[in-house]
């Protein structure tokens, strides 16, 4: 080897180096609570509290108790779950027909007002969440909607429309305005234009702003836990919140049942990765 | 300039007012824009405004001034705030160089970094919490075994746990910071840097003159941003400390819960209210800066 194939070759070594000096603590320090809520939802009781780093005997026992509802906090598991489900769900739709119709008339039919609305819109954008919980969780009285699911489904359109229809409008901008005058030439109406056009090409930015709503909805608690009591009413995320009630809380169901919790946003942000990142950075900071 | 904008009549009154000159594509464009501001009214500006009349009363205030908690609150919120967010920033400044780096092993680690945030706070949270128990936890075990001695009551003492709620809050909200100043260092063109190599620049220069300059702006709007959410960040410190121990760990998202508890809702809005000629600013200023 040459002396400068020598150099190269150590200098490829030390700059690895250094960047696994960075990368393995960020592991970690990432993986930490995660990996820690794993090794209790698989260890039985008494071996996980032994403090031991390592399940001695992996047990799929916790997972047997929360699926087959045998424990206190667990008799509406299946109902709880079904109700993340339904809140998230409907607040993804609900949140993409606002945000879409929304982004389409201020972006593409430049309706009047447009940018005034834009503006409320930001505002509501950048409002610290937990501020608005109180008097929501009044407003949500007021309205008779408390304890039901719409109290839920609606605060979190109200929470996640402003962001969907700012990464929207960002995209839409990027159409070319071509695209509508070819169609309008072609004799089209302005809804056909939304339709066939508009919307076949905006469906990345969808995904990531239907994706983004459902995940904000799913793992929401504040407004969950305000907004909900009933034990067959609330959320996953309430319920386990609730496991803390007692003293001797069954941590290693709370696990179980907290590992069931996360997979299902986990899974989703995985498959729509690919749109999240790039609506994501688009949307959250214009540079 | 869009062919269905320019086919709009001209502004007049009369054009303004009435819906039958209206052309098809304004009627759509109002049709479609009306349930945004049905939703902005119903659930955004009546809340405020109920909110507001909710703290009309200046009694409360006296009672919050008079609250030693509600001192102690806003005392931890500006640490919360001033340590808190200038340390993740920094951090993710500091990662998103490392996750630029063209590595199959950093595109893996990228992916597994992420989940913190995509991860529903309360489950990780009690997880840090189990973690942090006294007698039970792990951290205190490894202590334990490392040392032979007892590990500290991390929850009950309120500087630690304020700290370690700040810890939590970093560990959940650094992947997404980290990921939008990614996308920022991308954007920055690589002519630059092969300009620098060209001119000899170090590492450390090379941050300086091209990376720093082209990223300060984006950087800076993070940390606004940032501020106002991490104001309402609620789970770090409701889920790891509950306010406690004796409510020296409450911050102002949290502070609200503890009065409407109390069946204080007067007093719960107030506190909020206390935050306003903070966020005000920085909500305007964000308004301005993203409108442009």
């Amino acid at each position: 080897m040459s002396a400068v194939a020598r150099e190269a070759f150590w200098h490829k070594i030390t700059t690895e180096a250094k960047l696994l000096l960075i990368g393995i603590p960020v592991l970690l320090w990432t993986m930490a609570p995660i990996y820690h809520m794993m090794l209790f939802a698989f260890s039985a009781k008494d071996s996980a509290m032994s403090g031991a780093l390592w399940p001695k005997e992996p047990t799929l026992n916790n997972f047997a108790i929360v699926f087959g509802q045998k424990h206190f906090y667990l008799h509406h598991f299946w109902l709880q779950f079904w109700n993340s489900f339904v809140i998230a769900a409907a607040t993804g739709i609900i949140t993409l027909f606002i945000a879409t119709f929304a982004a389409f008339a201020i972006s593409r039919l430049k309706v009047r007002g447009g940018a005034m609305v834009m503006n409320l819109a930001l505002f509501t954008y950048f409002i610290p969440a937990a501020f608005l919980a109180v008097p929501m969780y009044r407003t949500m009285g007021n309205y008779g909607l408390l304890n039901t699911h719409w109290a839920m489904i609606l605060a979190m359109v109200t929470l996640s429309s402003p962001y969907a229809i700012w990464v929207l409008k960002q995209a839409s901008d990027k159409l070319p305005f071509e695209l509508d005058e070819a169609a309008t030439m072609d004799g089209a109406s302005p809804w056909q234009l939304f339709r066939l056009v508009y919307l076949p090409l905006m469906v990345p930015s969808l995904v990531a702003v239907g994706t983004y709503a459902l995940l904000l909805a799913w793992n929401e608690y504040l407004y969950a836990f305000l907004l909900l009591s009933r034990d067959t009413d609330i959320t996953l995320g309430v319920a386990l919140g609730n496991f803390l009630a007692a003293d001797d809380s069954p941590w290693e169901l709370l696990m179980a049942t907290g590992l069931v919790y996360s997979l299902p946003p986990v899974v989703i942000y995985y498959v729509f990765k690919r749109y999240m990142v790039s609506g994501l950075t688009a949307g959250a900071v214009k540079s | 300039m869009s062919v269905l904008a320019s086919a709009a009549p001209p502004d007049t009154a009369e054009g303004r007012f009435s819906l039958s000159r209206m052309t098809p594509a304004e009627k759509l464009g109002l049709m479609m824009i009306v349930p945004y501001v049905i939703l902005f009214l119903v659930f955004v500006l009546y809340p405020v405004c109920y909110g507001l009349w909710l703290a009309r009363n200046p009694a409360s205030y006296a009672k919050l001034a008079a609250d030693p908690i509600f001192l102690r609150t806003v005392i931890n919120t500006v640490i919360f705030l001033g340590v808190g967010i200038t340390l993740k920033m920094i951090i993710a400044l500091f990662l998103s160089d490392f996750f630029v780096q063209d590595r199959w092993w950093i595109k893996i680690l990228a992916l597994i970094f992420i989940l913190p945030w995509a991860v529903p706070s309360i489950t990780t949270i009690l997880s840090i919490r189990f973690m942090l128990n006294p007698e039970w936890g792990i951290i205190n075990h490894t202590i334990f075994t490392l040392t032979g001695d007892d590990g500290p009551n991390w929850l009950n003492n309120p500087t630690l746990a304020l700290a370690l709620a700040m810890v939590v809050h970093i560990w959940k909200s650094l992947p997404f910071w980290t990921l939008i100043l990614v996308a920022g260092r991308l954007a920055i063109p690589n002519d630059l840097y092969e300009a620098a190599d060209v001119d000899g620049a170090t590492t450390v220069q090379k941050f300086r003159f091209v990376t720093w300059p082209s990223l300060q702006t984006l950087w800076l709007t993070c940390l606004i941003l940032s501020t106002l959410w991490s104001l309402g960040d609620f789970n770090s410190v409701y889920l790891l400390t509950g306010g406690g121990p004796a409510d020296l760990t409450h911050v102002l998202a949290t502070l609200g819960l503890r009065y409407l508890r109390l069946d204080q809702v007067e007093m719960s809005v107030a506190a909020v209210v206390c935050a306003m000629p903070l966020v005000i600013p920085l909500i305007y200023f964000m308004m301005k800066r993203l409108a442009k």
